[in-house]
C-alpha cells in the first residue's frame, strides 16, 4: 500500500521547492554570507598582524575618526533610505521608489568621495602602503610596524570595492524602475538589492570599530 | 505567495538608535575608560549596530528562524578562526619578543 503512493507521488512532476522570490533571496544570502567570511577573514588577519607586531601606532593617532563617524552616519542614512524605497514599492509608489533610490545613491556616492578625499590625505601624511607617518594627529612622534598601511588599505579598499559594486548594483535597479519594470506585486529584486546594500553597511560597522576605533 | 511584511516596522527609530550608538562609540574612544572596557563595550556596540541592522533592515526579524541560523554561520566560523590563529599569535609573539631583547638599541631608531 504505501510503495503505491510512492509510485504515485513520483510520477507527478517534481516541483521546485524554492519560488523564483525565496530563491533570489537566498541565492543573495548565500553570497552576502561567503562575502561575511571575506571580511572575517581579513579582520582576523588584521588582528593577528597587530597582535604579532612588535609595536603598533594607535589608530586614532593616524586616522581621523571625525571625518569616518561621519561616513558611517551616512552609510545609516543611506540604509534609511534604501528600506524607504522597498517600503514605497511595495505599496505600489514606483516615483517615490525612484526618489529614494537616487538617494541611497547620492550618499554611496558622497561615501566614496569621503573615501578618496581620506585615502589622499593619509597619503599625503605618509601614511602609504610601504611608509608610516613619523607625526601623530596629536604631534607627538609615532613609530611602529610599516603594516600598518597595507592592513589599512587592503581593508578599507575591499569595502569601497562593495560600496562601487552597490552603486552600479542601485543605479542598475533604478533605471529599471524608472521603466515602470517594478510594481507592488512585483518587487523582490529591490528587496534582494537592499539585502546587498545594507550588508555593505553592517560591514562597515564592523570595519569603524576594528579597524578606526579600536 | 503574498510577503507577510507589508507592514514595515519603524525604520526612524532604529536609525535614531543607530546614530546614538555611533555618537556613544565615538565618546567612548575620547572617554579615559582603561583599554579591556573601552574594548568590551566598542565591540558591544559594533555587534548590537550590527544586529539592529540585519535584524530590521534586512528583515531576519520577520523571517524564518532558519535564515537567522544561516546568517549567523560566519559569525561563528569567525570566532573559530581568531581561536585557530592565537597559537601562531602567541608563537609570534614569543619570537619579537626575544628579537626585541636583542637588538633593543637599533629598534629604539
Amino acid at each position: 500500500m504505501e510503495e503505491t503512493t510512492t509510485l504515485d507521488h513520483s510520477a507527478d512532476a517534481y516541483e521546485p521547492s524554492l519560488t523564483p522570490d525565496s530563491l533570489g533571496k537566498l541565492g543573495m544570502w548565500l553570497f552576502l554570507i561567503s562575502d561575511a567570511m571575506s571580511f572575517g577573514a581579513l579582520l582576523a588577519a588584521y588582528g593577528a598582524v597587530r597582535a604579532g607586531a612588535a609595536e603598533w601606532i594607535p589608530p586614532t593617532e593616524v586616522l581621523g575618526i571625525n571625518l569616518t563617524a561621519g561616513m558611517t552616519f551616512l552609510l545609516i542614512c543611506s540604509s534609511v533610505t534604501m528600506v524607504k524605497a522597498l517600503e514605497a514599492i511595495q505599496n505600489g509608489n514606483q516615483s517615490r521608489m525612484c526618489t529614494y533610490l537616487g538617494l541611497t545613491i547620492l550618499g554611496g556616492i558622497i561615501f566614496l568621495g569621503l573615501q578618496a578625499y581620506e585615502w589622499t590625505a593619509l597619503i599625503k601624511h605618509g601614511l602609504t602602503l610601504t611608509t608610516i607617518p613619523h607625526q601623530g594627529l596629536s604631534g607627538a612622534e609615532i613609530s611602529g610596524s610599516v603594516l600598518f598601511g597595507p592592513t589599512f588599505y587592503t581593508i578599507t579598499g575591499f569595502h569601497g570595492a562593495h560600496v562601487t559594486g552597490g552603486v552600479i548594483y542601485l543605479i542598475v535597479i533604478l533605471i529599471r524602475g524608472l521603466r515602470g519594470t517594478y510594481t507592488a506585486a512585483y518587487n523582490h529584486k529591490v528587496e534582494i538589492l537592499g539585502l546587498y546594500w545594507h550588508f555593505v553597511d553592517l560591514i562597515w560597522i564592523m570595519v569603524f570599530t576594528f579597524i578606526y576605533l579600536l | 505567495m503574498e510577503h507577510a511584511h507589508k507592514e514595515h516596522p519603524k525604520y526612524m527609530r532604529i536609525f535614531w538608535i543607530l546614530s546614538g550608538l555611533t555618537l556613544a562609540e565615538v565618546g567612548v574612544v575620547y572617554l579615559p575608560f582603561p583599554t579591556v572596557v573601552t574594548a568590551l563595550l566598542l565591540i558591544g556596540m559594533a555587534c548590537s549596530k550590527a544586529a539592529y541592522v540585519a535584524l530590521y533592515f534586512m528583515h531576519l526579524k520577520f523571517e524564518q528562524k532558519t535564515l537567522t541560523a544561516i546568517a549567523l554561520t560566519p559569525f561563528i566560523i569567525c570566532i573559530f578562526l581568531v581561536f585557530m590563529l592565537l597559537p601562531d599569535l602567541m608563537a609570534g609573539a614569543r619570537h619579537e619578543g626575544a628579537k626585541a631583547e636583542s637588538h633593543a638599541v637599533d629598534t629604539s631608531h
